[in-house]
């Protein structure tokens, strides 16, 4: 699948789409394949603060259960009850229907931080061995 | 072929599994599939068509000499001598101290003092080890033991089409083979000992040859498949098939120090068929009490999964740890295996598993927690 050109990356594959102050949170198609099939989602609660590069959540595969980096920190306003419902959705539309969070952002400095899809497409060629 | 740290092994099939799009990981010393299309799809494939699985990793033994018998008997836990020409028997190999080195399936062939006993892969050189070590021991008796793993080959196919796709193969019927039962057969005409036994709780066959008919016996299993959706099942679902229908897996569920009958395996171990090693040890246990007991456990609804070692709790008190955990692809729910203190052990008593610190409720059910034939 290839990777939607609106967004931004980070090296534990998960991506953001901003709008305004607010940045939706998922997991980008290379970390789902990686999991494998998806059969839980921990996510933060509305209210909670996430932190640039520290765990916000962890997804379970039938296989593992790994840790979901934040890329950047704020406010949660909302999370998808849907995908927390339906986790085999990450699956199925990790950039469509199974985003997970949405973000106030705190400091539009650390989108700075984020790969463009350009840089994300050669991590995942160079570091990813894809 | 020998075994070393660094060194990694390749099953005939390897091409094949790469060819299939698998992803391979090391498992015990070989590079095996551990999925193909998903765990989930491969899992629930096996449950209601077939699928087929490469055990080139497994190790085998042949044990031979006019004591067979009676060296088995003494290292072994279940009553080899109630295994009948052409059948095959579950069986523990056991330690002095009770506890379990291997957990194994002894054939018998229709003909000969002889036995074939298949062993598991991360276990192969040690069991070899230990039963040569006692075949020696035992200078009245005797018995040789030879690993012939490097030259036996070996697949499984196993689902409920098992049969319907397997009858047009084979040389001899196999209607009538018993589950536990094997016979020689031949598959386009490669000899093959074709056995009813398996490691998912469906029907099935485990198919034995020379290492060198592997790839032309999986090619003819795979082709007759087809018209019933056969695909090819990795390490992933056969853990999770295995661990539904309560099947044992060495190092999770027992080991040196875990007795069969801690595991919920005495049913494999007779103390009254004469000596063996470490029976004083379990007769011991057994007129003391069992201190722990291996116990299955649900957890209802969506939630996080239960893994190995992880705690489980009672009343907020550590009382064991899970042996095996997993999102269970039939049952569609969380579920697992724990080794628990004796008293906390009964059906439909709660236990709280713990997961990243949290307590995850559970209750504890009769295992199996599948049978064949249930949807």
């Amino acid at each position: 699948m290839a990777s939607p050109e609106d967004l931004q990356y980070t090296k534990s594959h998960e991506w953001v789409r901003v709008e305004g102050d607010l940045a939706t949170v998922g997991l980008a198609d290379y970390a789902q394949n990686e999991l494998g099939d998806i059969t839980y989602l921990e996510l933060p609660e509305v209210g909670d603060s996430i932190v640039a590069g520290e765990p916000l959540g962890v997804v379970e595969s039938v296989k593992a259960a790994s840790d979901i980096y934040a890329p950047l920190g704020g406010e949660v306003v909302e999370r998808n009850e849907t995908a927390i419902g339906s986790p085999e959705l990450v699956n199925q539309s990790p950039y469509g229907d199974a985003w997970l969070i949405k973000v106030r952002l705190a400091d539009q400095a650390e989108l700075d931080a984020l790969m463009d899809v350009a840089a994300y497409e050669t991590f995942l060629e160079t570091e990813a061995g894809h | 072929m020998t075994e070393s740290e660094n060194e990694v092994l390749y099953t005939p099939l390897y091409d094949r599994h790469v060819a299939l799009g698998a992803r391979l990981i090391p498992f015990a010393g070989w590079m095996m599939p551990v999925q193909y299309a998903g765990i989930l799809h491969e899992h629930r494939l096996v449950r209601s068509k077939a699928g087929l699985f490469d055990l080139g990793h497994m190790g085998q033994v042949e044990v031979t000499g006019p004591d067979s018998l009676a060296f088995l008997q003494y290292v072994a836990s279940n009553d080899v001598a109630k295994i009948e020409p052409g059948k095959a028997q579950y069986a523990l190999l056991t330690n002095e101290h009770g506890g379990v080195v291997d957990d194994i399936i002894i054939y018998r062939p229709n003909e000969g003092e002889g036995y074939f006993v298949c062993v598991n892969a991360s276990n192969k050189e040690k069991d070899v080890a230990w039963m040569q070590r006692w075949a020696a021991e035992r200078g009245d008796l005797d018995v040789t033991v030879t690993d012939i793993s490097d030259k036996t080959g070996m697949i499984a196919i196993q689902g409920p089409d098992s049969e319907q796709i397997m009858t047009p193969l084979v040389a001899n019927p196999i209607a009538d083979l018993d589950y536990f039962a094997w016979m020689p057969n031949a598959i386009n005409g490669i000899p093959v000992r074709l056995a009813r036994t398996g490691y998912t709780g469906e029907d099935g066959f485990e198919i034995y040859s020379d290492i060198s008919d592997v790839g032309a016996i999986w090619d003819a299993v795979y082709a007759a498949g087809q018209d019933y959706g056969l695909e090819a099942i990795g390490l992933g679902a056969r853990d999770t098939l295995r661990l539904e229908a309560r099947m044992p897996l060495y190092g999770n569920e027992m080991d040196d120090v875990t007795t069969p009958l801690e595991a919920g395996l005495g049913w494999a171990v007779k103390l009254d068929k004469g000596d063996f090693i470490g029976r004083d040890k379990l007769v011991a246990q057994k007129e003391a009490g069992v201190p722990r007991k291996t116990i299955g456990f649900v957890i209802e609804g969506r939630s996080a999964s239960p893994r190995s070692h992880f705690p489980l709790r009672v009343d907020g008190r550590e009382v064991g740890f899970v042996t095996s955990g997993a999102f269970s692809p039939t049952l569609e729910t969380n579920l697992g295996l724990g080794l628990v203190e004796a008293d906390i052990a009964g059906i439909g008593k709660p236990i709280d598993v713990i997961i990243r610190d949290r307590a995850v409720p559970a209750v504890q059910v009769k295992t199996p927690f599948y049978k064949r034939g249930q949807s």
